[in-house]
């Protein structure tokens, strides 16, 4: 299995604060790794620091065998890299429609894959010309989604797509991660959702104070309590 | 619906007010006579294509540009300086254009590409600067520019007052060049802001609202908006340097004060925020009613102060005093930002919205 993106020995500070201290992971093709840790560990800095969003003070970052830690956000979105950051981001003066146009950049939208993001997000086609502001939150949730995978995307970098929504579309939404995993996507994925960790990850990784602290499959540490335990101080049992 | 790019007043109210100031400002040489009727019309039409494409760079990217009248100028200056120079001749017109509209965009580029790929407050100081620089710059070089004094110049024969195109026993009504002139006006104005609709229509329009909106995740969606950005700023900078030609047109000059001064770019603001950012209708809406309040305001006083006196009302002949118009127009400009946060145009969709329940969408 080779790996899509890999990241070594990268530091990035913010302002005065050194926030990624040395992260090095390797996010293997057609696999979904989870990044897991506590709040400010720093996953949300490592994915924007992927995106290009900060810049990289050391270290490398290669997609499929090229540099990328130095090449500016849209270079980095057009080498195929699908961004959905964490909290709703639509832009909610648009339609739904023009949202998803939007992240169709080099053309028209694609039918079968439409009616295929409709399957698992029937809002999205009732709410298709209202401005995306007027969305619930789950909705900006689905469509934040959407948006990431209109257009076939080599990697997907997800920030807590689960955040502050119901259980019920929790639940639509890890079948909709798991279809794409399905058609064989890449899938970078920080959640705080151990139940939807376990049930999309395939290999993972722990952050802790801007560093790698665990890394192994997803199946091994959903298995060992004590280790999760120490890692995230949380069970399994407390969190389903 | 083509004509407007797919993008209707989306309110009854609003079409209605949109359709009488349009037809009011086409008929105005008939409707109103006297010079000041048509000075009044042709300043609202110029001001109006102005506006709109002061509300591509704020009201579609969020950028606040201090360099408006700066291209304004140019375009103002442009003319001027060829009809001086070259005689009034149509030649002098077309050199004036040519020179004219790509110095504007140069000049939009170099500043676009120096400060947009920066945080905004740095753009609006940069044009700030550039702005100021080329205020000093045009009253220094006097004999270019006439400094202070500006330049006068003559139109070409089509255009003059004096030329009658056709002569009042034909309709009751004599057409000279001045109303040809005007309807110039009128027309290049009008199909600016049919453009400038076209524009923020277009797919490049929507990507423009997305930077407004949140500049990162337009590029993280691969846009580099860098370009998108100048881009707009030099299609707004064309716009207002034609409607300073428009305006060197018809007051046969250019001059520091009514081409270049801060007080335009401050007129400039307020007509958007009154009229409704992010509109493009707003600028036709809010150029018509700070131009009319600006022109008519005083006079209007004037009656109602007489009128108040007459009636033997303490306090209120005095406050209404003419001279105290200034203080008027700015309680007006309180008033409406107050009680029409997003604009006129804004105020009115939204109410037209509520009564449909979203079908407007």
């Amino acid at each position: 299995m080779t790996d899509l993106l890999r990241l070594s020995g990268v530091h990035t500070h913010i302002g005065r604060y050194h926030i990624l201290q040395g992260i090095d992971l390797a996010v293997p093709q057609g696999q979904v790794t989870m990044l897991l840790g506590r709040n400010g560990a720093g996953k949300t800095t490592t994915l924007r620091t992927i995106m290009g969003l900060w810049q990289a003070s050391k270290g490398e970052i290669t997609l499929a065998g090229e540099r990328i830690e130095s090449l500016a956000t849209p270079d980095i979105a057009r080498r195929g890299v699908g961004y959905v950051p964490e909290s709703m981001a639509v832009f909610s003066d648009l339609t739904v429609k023009e949202n998803l146009v939007l992240a169709a950049r080099d053309g028209p939208l694609d039918d079968t894959q439409l009616d295929w993001i409709f399957g698992f997000f029937p809002a999205l086609r009732r709410f298709w010309l209202s401005r995306a502001g007027s969305l619930s939150g789950g909705q900006k949730q689905m469509l934040s989604i959407a948006r990431a995978i209109v257009e076939p995307r080599k990697l997907l970098l997800v920030d807590e797509p689960t955040k502050g929504l119901a259980p019920a579309i929790v639940m639509a939404l890890i079948e909709c991660l798991k279809e794409i995993k399905r058609k064989g996507a890449t899938i970078l994925l920080v959640e705080q959702n151990f139940f939807a960790a376990r049930e999309l990850g395939d290999n993972v990784l722990v952050m802790d104070n801007g560093t790698i602290v665990h890394r192994g499959e997803m199946a091994a540490l959903a298995a060992d309590v004590s280790l999760q335990e120490r890692l995230l101080g949380l069970s399994l049992g407390a969190h389903q | 619906m083509m004509i407007l790019s797919g993008d209707p007043p989306r309110s009854r109210i609003l079409t209605l007010v949109l359709v009488v100031i349009i037809l009011a400002l086409a008929a105005t040489p008939f409707l109103f006579p006297g010079a000041k009727a048509l000075n009044v019309a042709a300043k609202i039409c110029v001001f109006a294509a102005l506006v709109a494409s002061y509300d591509l760079l704020l009201g579609y990217t969020g950028s606040v540009s201090f360099a408006h009248t700066m291209f304004y100028g140019i375009g103002s200056y442009a003319i001027a300086i060829a009809l001086y120079g070259m005689g009034p001749n149509w030649a002098a017109v077309a050199t004036g254009i040519v020179v004219g509209l790509p110095l504007a965009a140069l000049l939009a580029l170099a500043i676009g590409l120096f400060s947009l790929r920066v945080a905004a407050i740095f753009f609006a100081m940069i044009t700030l600067a550039v702005a100021s620089a080329f205020q000093v710059l045009a009253s220094q070089l006097s004999w270019l520019t006439g400094g202070e004094d500006g330049r006068s110049f003559q139109l070409p024969e089509l255009l003059r007052p004096g030329t009658v195109l056709i002569p009042k026993s034909l309709f009751g009504f004599e057409i000279n060049g001045r109303i040809l002139t005007f309807y110039l006006v009128f027309a290049v104005s009008a199909l600016m802001i049919l453009a400038l609709l076209r524009v923020v229509n277009s797919p490049f329009g929507r990507v423009l609202q997305a930077i407004r909106e949140n500049r990162f995740r337009a590029e993280a969606l691969g846009f580099r908006t860098v370009f998108h950005l100048t881009y707009a700023n030099c299609l707004a900078a064309l716009v207002a340097a034609s409607a300073g030609m428009l305006n060197a047109l018809w007051l046969r000059y250019a001059g520091p004060d009514t081409s270049l001064s801060f007080s335009i770019m401050l007129d400039i603001l307020l007509m958007v925020v009154i009229g409704g950012m992010g509109t493009i209708y707003g600028a036709l809406i809010g150029a018509t009613i700070f131009i009319l309040a600006q022109n008519y305001l005083q006079s209007l006083m004037g009656v109602a102060s007489n009128a108040a006196g007459e009636a033997g009302l303490p306090l209120l002949p005095g406050l209404l005093h003419p001279d105290r118009w200034l203080l008027w127009l700015g309680l007006l400009f309180i008033a409406s930002v107050y009680f029409f946060p997003t604009g006129v145009v804004g105020r009115l969709r939204k109410a037209s919205g509520d009564k449909s329940a979203g079908s407007s969408h």
